[in-house]
């Protein structure tokens, strides 16, 4: 059963030093108030997991709580670079940071593999990609059956998957709906999941493309609204585009990035605090 | 995203460049390279659609603007399927990421990551890819990757996303991309998507069921590979290019084809849809 928590005791619970965490979100529901919270709460050494390693992760790796990143695309989408990953990758700042680079594709049949108990995923994919000599994790195998040659990924289990969904009942059973991207795959590959909501309301309605994970799947069930912005939660919240577009500018030197962080979040207690520092407002 | 096939975070690579109209639209609106890029492309997809290939998997940024050009321009439509799990999106204005409430909304269906990969590009069900990247090589090729070396690059770029296996399994690949000395290599540093690899034959003995790249779209004109050498030749110039400028903006011996032709004029009717798209955006 999911325990109704705060994010902040979610975090002190499930993110160690050292811990393996995937954060999901396709664009559509990025738990970014949780990644705050791992920045106010100074973990390090995090192994980071994430398709697509934007804003979110420019942050927790600008701040230093990241030594290895595992990822299929790092860019700002539709704005251009990932300021801070690019400095980590480049120039070692603030530290050296080292890379597991896979493809998209690759990537969610590592997911899928993790949450279907399996050892590896299986694709047609990665051929004659320059990615297969300097990524160990991806390896041919040849079918049983027809011999074949597909590539095989191994199945990525982390020890706490983080994702933002709409909302929970008060059971702590978690509904998502619009772009689902990896985030039923990624809870169930986890050994712990923390899922951040809009809502947690008496009782689950149906949606249309809508799924529920179930309670007994979810390990923490944090209620943090608008908690993806500037991501957004479908029916709750739009993308805030231009949030997207001053990232730039804020994450392109180390000075204006450092001051960012020390006067929003590490200057701020909660997600609440840092929207009014920001001058977000809570609900589109 | 795309690039996946996410032009976008190449801007700050590619240097942006106006040219002078060289359209025959008597519109008052100033025809830009993009706009140039744009409507070829959806001219292209336009066609593709046309002959019954109509399932395009889309990338923000140029190429997402060429299919939903070609969607109001063109029947029956393309189909847009975008990497987020969006099938059949009609957006009424342009996504800024592939991820866009707008791109689920408006959609046939959504499905997880996962399903777009497998069911629907892996499969087999996408006719057209389009893609963009840092570099292209003379076999088509692209570098989404980095500039140098892996260990040590000059430049990191955002990698791969869903590109490699929209290279490998689309019924084919359409590349945008503009034509710079700096961009089109002979070789590139790092192989993200394969195109026709080192020549012919690589793709078949690597048994990659999709067709690579068939048209490169470009800002000065238009490059096809050769079918017996698989080297890129240019085969389309935009009004106004010379087969010098071409050569000169190309990193490789670029061979002009020798019954090269010019592209037709952006006409009214394109520019005036596709400025309702972008005023809509």
């Amino acid at each position: 059963m999911a325990e109704i928590l705060s994010l902040k005791e979610a975090i002190a619970r499930f993110v160690k030093d050292g811990s393996t965490i995937a954060m999901e979100g396709f664009t559509h529901l990025i738990p970014h108030a949780a990644g705050h919270e791992i920045i106010r709460q100074s973990r390090r050494n995090l192994h980071a997991i994430r398709m697509t390693p934007d804003m979110v992760y420019d942050q927790l790796i600008g701040a230093g709580c990241v030594s290895k990143l595992t990822f299929s695309w790092g860019g700002n989408p539709g704005v251009g670079s990932l300021h801070r990953f690019r400095d980590a990758v480049e120039n070692n700042w603030p530290h050296q940071i080292e890379i597991e680079e896979h493809s998209h594709a690759g990537m969610a049949a590592r997911y899928v593999a993790g949450a279907s108990g399996l050892p590896f995923g299986v694709l047609r994919g990665y051929v004659g990609t320059d990615l297969v000599d300097q990524t160990s994790s991806i390896k041919t195998i040849s079918c049983p059956f027809t011999n074949e040659e597909l590539t095989a990924v191994p199945a990525i289990n982390p020890d706490v998957s983080i994702i933002h969904a709409q909302r929970a009942d008060r059971e702590g059973n978690v509904q998502i709906w619009g772009l689902l991207g990896v985030q039923r795959e990624s809870v169930l590959a986890a050994k712990a999941s923390i899922v951040t909501v809009e809502e947690i309301v008496d009782k689950l309605t149906p949606v249309s493309g809508g799924v529920v994970i179930p309670s007994w799947v979810v390990s923490a069930v944090c209620l943090v609204s608008n908690g993806a912005h500037p991501s957004y939660a479908s029916g709750y919240s739009e993308r805030d585009n231009s949030f997207y577009k001053s990232w730039d500018d804020i994450a392109k030197d180390r000075e204006s990035f450092v001051e960012w962080v020390k006067n929003h979040i590490l200057g701020t207690t909660d997600f609440d605090s840092f929207s009014r520092s920001v001058g977000i407002s809570a609900l589109v | 995203m795309i690039l996946s096939a996410d032009q976008s975070a190449f801007r700050l690579w590619c240097k942006p460049m106006a040219i002078a109209s060289t359209s025959a639209s008597t519109s008052a609106n100033q025809i830009s390279t993009d706009d140039l890029m744009i409507v070829n492309a959806a001219r292209v997809l336009g066609t593709l659609a046309a002959a019954g290939n109509a399932a395009c998997f889309v990338g923000i940024g140029l190429p997402s603007t060429a299919a939903n050009l070609a969607r109001h321009l063109y029947s029956p439509e393309p189909v847009l399927i975008y990497e987020s799990g969006c099938i059949g999106s009609k957006p009424t204005r342009l996504p800024l990421s592939i991820g866009d409430g707008e791109l689920a909304d408006t959609s046939d269906s959504v499905v997880s990551v996962p399903e777009i990969f497998s069911y629907w590009l892996q499969a087999g069900r996408i006719d057209v890819g389009f893609l963009g990247g840092a570099q292209l090589d003379k076999f088509g090729n692209i570098n989404s990757t980095v500039i140098g070396s892996y260990e040590k690059p000059k430049t990191r770029l955002p990698g791969a996303g869903g590109a490699p296996e929209i290279a490998a399994t689309a019924g084919q690949v359409i590349v945008i991309m503009r034509q710079t000395k700096r961009a089109f290599v002979d070789r590139c540093d790092f192989r993200t998507s394969f195109g026709f690899g080192d020549g012919p034959g690589h793709r078949e003995r690597l048994g990659l069921r999709g067709g690579g790249p068939k048209i490169v779209i470009t800002d000065l004109g238009v490059l096809e590979p050769d079918p017996q050498t698989c080297e890129l030749v240019q085969t389309q110039m935009h009004l106004g290019v010379t087969a010098e400028q071409c050569v000169e903006n190309t990193g490789w011996k670029l061979r002009i084809a020798e019954n090269v032709i010019t592209t037709e004029a952006v006409t009214d009717r394109e520019v005036n849809a596709l400025r309702e798209l972008q005023s809509a955006t």
